[in-house]
Formats: structure tokens, sequence, C-alpha cells
């Protein structure tokens, strides 16, 4: 009796027991990699948090400077928060030179150049995009051509010309060299290639006149490029040193560069946070700017991708 | 409404010749489709009437003005495109409403007109969606809206049910057809499926490589094709032809110039008896494709193969099978392709009926 019960319930048993066997072996594997997911994820974290840490420590070690006394930025090892804020920083940047000036010049030029260049790069890379016409090919070639040439080429000729039209020291002065801008056209254009001829098509047999289809169906289309590049133009021209630099003589066209960077020969000693806080001013706007088109600028890249 | 005409009609794209010398008269009110196989310049044709592309010479008369140098917004055309090419950044009311802003119509009668049209195509609980977040058959009906709230003279629509899937494109071609009757504005539709131009049209302009085969009524074009391509075009499967040196059990006369004889796959009969008088092929059951109320056989004889159409007929089980076709219903085109008329053909007594005396 005993041996027949074993020869039934030994395999019967050893069934099950295999089977369990195996969802154990697949069970540790399960486990395995959602460990394995979870290192990754930590992995990729670490690496995100150590590279804004890159970015964003500069940025913050200028911010904290900005609101310390004088001695206090010279402390070993630096302190990371300052006693107490000093706000009046801000008030001796501001105050160090005709401040609003710098201000307002620095407005009126990078706004200035960015509307002009609007003015400038829609029709001229719709026109290349959407029409062959004689010497396109080698007009489109020498744009292309012109964003090789440094403006430490240039300048030169352009300081004398501007001379000659007494452009030197005025607001135009500045704008006017950067009225067009061959990355804009390239880029603009390469989006105005990417909309399909029908939708023109149809606008033209909507009644839609040249400049209708240009400014209602085109540019509400790449709308995001549009921001991106508005706002590489205006970081540019609004940071720009080298320029303005050059081509003034007295305070009335220098821009806000030009104004934090006399801030460290005010007093023969650099007055670091003096000079953060003047930073801070003159990168302010740029930062408003930024986060307010952020979702535009992502959007172009995202939109170029999928498409 | 309006006729249009097109006389010695040319197009050149840099040194390749599309279409030459094409004379065609789309009917006031008709509803006229271009059929043909791809490249067959079609488009092209349809594109000079609207003014998106300028012929090389000759004339075009819409309702009797030459409209030669007329840009495409001044000719009172409307067009639906294939890929609907709608304003995607502005709404569905945006889109419709573009063509009208353009024109100067007032805002009031934009309005009133924008309702009327969306009651009629069932836009108006989308009025105010982007392109992008409706289906593809309300985008359609949003390209449909937009040309007709400008109520033109002529409708002219580029293949615009090939990006639906099957089930809707047959509505849509319902749709368009209650569409024409209602407006009886002249509709001009190109398209490459002869299924879909038979459905609607009511004169059907059959194109290959830039020559117009045939204009006709769809039953003339079904029952008297003017030459081979239109024959073979037209009809699912397409018409059986045979060349006339392969021919066996058929008796064509001698003096007569026929190259091919045809017959449609529906005309031929399986297995009928000696009471059908007609032209008698052995052959061998291939393939047999059943849709329910219609059967479909490729079979293979001595002169090649060739394809048979049954009706609500019980499915034929035997493999090998006698075809008969009557002989009123063989078609006899030349060497060239031309169809011949008046050719009276013989069928050949079977061969098995002498072996037996």
């Amino acid at each position: 009796m005993k041996a027949a019960n074993d020869t039934i319930g030994g395999p019967a048993v050893a069934a099950p027991e295999g089977r369990e066997q195996r969802a154990g072996l697949l069970g540790r594997r399960l486990v395995w990699r959602r460990a394995w997911k979870a290192a990754l994820q930590v992995v990729n974290a670490a690496g995100l948090l150590t590279l804004v840490t890159i970015f964003a420590m500069p940025f913050v070690w200028m911010l904290s400077t900005s609101l310390k006394t004088l001695p206090e930025t010279m402390i070993f090892p630096p302190q990371w928060i300052p006693g107490n804020f000093v706000w009046q920083n801000y008030a001796d940047a501001w105050n160090t030179g005709p401040f609003l000036n710098y201000f307002v010049n620095s407005v009126v030029i990078a706004v200035g150049i960015l509307v002009l260049q609007m003015l400038t790069i829609i029709p001229a890379s719709y026109a290349f995009a959407r029409y062959t016409f004689k010497g396109s090919g080698f007009l489109f070639g020498i744009v292309m051509v012109t964003l090789m040439i440094p403006a430490q080429l240039i300048f030169l000729p352009v300081y004398l010309e501007l001379s000659t039209l007494k452009l030197l020291n005025t607001h135009l002065g500045l704008i006017l060299p950067f009225a067009s801008s061959a990355f804009g056209i390239f880029l603009l254009r390469q989006a105005f290639m990417q909309i399909p001829e029908e939708l023109l098509e149809a606008a033209r047999l909507d009644q839609a006149a040249e400049w209708k289809i240009i400014l209602q169906i085109m540019v509400p289309m790449v709308k995001p490029v549009l921001v991106t590049f508005a706002l590489f133009s205006f970081i540019a021209h609004w940071n720009d040193y080298f320029w303005p630099l050059v081509m003034t003589t007295n305070e009335t066209a220098r821009t806000l560069p030009l104004g934090i960077a006399k801030i460290r020969e005010v007093e023969g000693v650099a007055t670091w946070n003096v000079l953060m806080a003047g930073n801070l001013i003159l990168v302010a706007p740029i930062l408003v700017v930024f986060f307010l088109s952020q979702r535009q600028i992502i959007k172009a890249f995202v939109y170029n991708g999928v498409k | 409404m309006a006729k249009i005409e097109l006389t010695n009609i040319s197009k050149r794209f840099k040194d390749e010749t599309v279409i030459d010398n094409l004379n065609l008269t789309i009917k006031d009110g008709s509803f006229t489709v271009l059929v043909g196989p791809s490249g067959c310049g079609k488009s092209t044709t349809l594109r000079m009437i609207a003014g998106l592309e300028k012929q090389s010479g000759g004339d075009i008369l819409i309702d009797g003005k030459c409209v030669n140098d007329t840009p495409s917004g001044m000719r009172d055309v409307a067009m639906v495109f294939q890929n609907y090419a709608l304003y995607p950044t502005m709404t569905v009311r945006g889109n419709i409403e573009f063509g009208l802003k353009n024109r100067g119509v007032a805002k009031s009668e934009r309005e009133k007109l924008i309702k009327d049209i969306s009651e009629i195509v069932g836009l108006t609980p989308h009025l105010d969606k982007k392109p992008q977040s409706l289906s593809g058959g309300q985008r359609q009906r949003v390209a449909l809206a937009r040309a007709m709230v400008k109520q033109p003279k002529v409708f002219i629509l580029d293949e615009p049910l090939s990006n639906l899937d099957a089930k809707l494109r047959g509505q849509m071609r319902t749709e368009l057809i209650q569409l024409h009757k209602r407006l009886g504005t002249t509709f001009v539709y190109v398209t490459h499926d002869q299924v879909e131009a038979m459905s609607m049209g009511d004169e059907i302009v059959v194109m290959n490589k830039g020559v117009i085969q045939q204009a006709d009524s769809p039953m003339r074009l079904y029952h008297d094709p003017a030459n081979l391509f239109t024959a073979e075009f037209i009809g699912t499967p397409a018409m059986n032809v045979m060349k006339r040196s392969e021919l066996s059990g058929l008796d064509v006369p001698d003096g007569s110039a026929a190259g091919y004889v045809g017959f449609r796959p529906e005309q031929a009969l399986i297995g009928a008896g000696p009471e059908v008088e007609g032209w008698v092929i052995d052959g061998e059951i291939m393939t047999r494709e059943s849709l329910g109320s219609e059967q479909i056989y490729q079979i293979r004889s001595r002169m090649g193969v060739f394809f048979v159409k049954a009706f609500l007929a019980p499915l034929v089980s035997e493999d090998r099978v006698q075809v008969t076709i009557p002989c009123g219903q063989l078609y006899f085109f030349g060497a060239d392709g031309e169809r011949l008329r008046g050719i009276e053909a013989r069928p050949l007594q079977p061969a098995a009926g002498g072996a037996k005396a």
C-alpha cells in the first residue's frame, strides 16, 4: 500500500514543486529587474543634479555675493548665505554711473535690433523658402557666408562707415549693423520650407494677398522658431560688450554691460559685492524674457524633432 | 454654376510634356470625374482649372470667360485638397471665415453664412476647435465647408477621400453626391479609383499619359468603351482581353482588323448548358474569392488566365469547368487598342462533337 501510494504521490507532488521553483526563479528575476531599474533611476537623478549644480553654482554664488558686505566676500572658507542681506549693494551699483541711462540704452538697442530683424528676416526667409528667382541660390549663398565672418574682422570698416555717417554714439549706429541676421534667415527659411505647399494654395484660392498669407498663416505656424530666434537675438545683443565698447566714445549710447564693467574701476579696489549686484541687474531682464518664452522654445525643438 | 471649356491645352514641366493638346468641355452643373492611373495628368488638369498651375498653351474658359490670366483667387473656384490643407493655427470658424474676410464680406453676413454651412456639414459643436483635435472625417467636412461657404461657380476636389478609412469613405461618397444635388454647382473631381469615379460621377473623363481616352457617362463607359485602355480601366476585375492570334474556339472574320478580343468577367457563365449560344472556353479554376453576394474565379485556359465573376450563385467546387461567353458580349479592339464595332464573331463548334460522329 505504502509503495503504491509513493508511486502515485511522487510525480503528482513533484509537478507543483517544479512549478513553484520556476515561479520562484521568475520572481527573483523580477525583483532583480526592479532593483536594476531603481538603481538606474538613482544614477540618472544624481547625474541631473550634478549638472544642475555645475550650471547653477556660479549663479547662486553671484546672488549670494551681491548680498554680502565687502569683507564677507573675502572670507575663507566661503559663506554661502550672507550674515545679513545687504540690499544697499544694488543701490550702490545703480549709483556708480548713469545706470538708468545704460538700462534705457540697452532696452532701446536690443529691442530696436529685434524689431528691425523681424522686419527683414521674415520677408527674406519667405522669399528664399518659397520662390526661385534669378540668382536666388547665389544670394542665399552670400547670406550664408556672412554667418562665417566674425565681427572682429569687420568692425573697423563699419566704424569708419558709422563715423562718416555721424552715427557714432547714437542708438541708430548700434542698431543698424544688426538690422538683419543671416542666422535668423537660415533658421526661418528651414521652418517655412516645412509648410506644405497646399496650405499656400488654399490661401490663394481664398483670395488672400501675399502679405496676409505670410502674416496670418505662415508666421503663426513658425511661431516657436520665431520666438527662439528672438530670444537668441535679444540675449546676444543685451549681453554684447565688444560692439558697444568700440562704437561709443561717450556715455550717450552706452549699454549696461559697459556700465557694469565700469563698476570695477570706480574705487580702484574690486568691490565684488557691488559688481555682482550690477551683474544681477544686467541678467534679470533676460531671465524674465526666458521664463516667459520657455514653453515656446521647448516647443520649437520638440516640433522639429517630431516632424 | 458654370461650364468649363479647355481648348488645345498643353502643359510642359521643363522639357517634359505632361499634357499635349487637350480639349475638354465640362458641362454646367455636372459632377465630372477625372480618373486615370497616377501620373496621367488628371491632377495637373485640375490645378490648371483652379489656376494653381499655368498652362503652357491653350485657353481655359469658365462660364464663357477666358481665365488664362486670372489669378486663382479671382476665378470663383473653390478647392478641396487631398490632405485638407486646413490652416492649423486657426479654429474651424477661422478656417471657414478666412476666404469670406478676404472678400470683404460684412461680419453679420459672415456669421450667418458660417452658421448655415456648419449646420449643413454638422460642424456646429466644433466651430471653436483647432483642426488638430478633429477626426479625419471632421477635417474633411471643414475643408468642404470652407469651400462651400464661398458659394463658388465651380467646386474642385482633388482626391478628397483617399485619406479616409474605407467605411468613412463610402459614407462621404454618398454625402458628396447629395451635396452636389443640393447645390447644383459644377463639381470637378479627381481620383485614381475607378469605383469612386463610377459611383459618383455623372460624367467621367478617363485619362492616360496626358491624353483623354474617353469622356462619357458611367454606363456608356462600362458598356461601350472606346478603346482597350478604358475597357481595362473600368470594372473590377478588369475586362479579360486576349490576343487574336492566341484565340481558339472563336472565329473572327478574316477581313477584320481586330487585334484583341475582350469580355467582361461578369458576362461569362460557368457551366451553362448548350441552350446558351456562345464562345466556350475550357479551363481550370486556380483561385476562388467569395465575397458573399458574388464570387470571383481565376481560371487558367489554353489562352491564358482570365477572371469570371458570378452573382448570388453557389460556389463552384469542380476544378475543371466550361465557361460560356455569349457572342453579343464580346468586344473587339484593333492592334492599336481602338475599339472596332460591327464585327460578328461566330463560335466554332466544339471539336468533341466532330470526334463523336
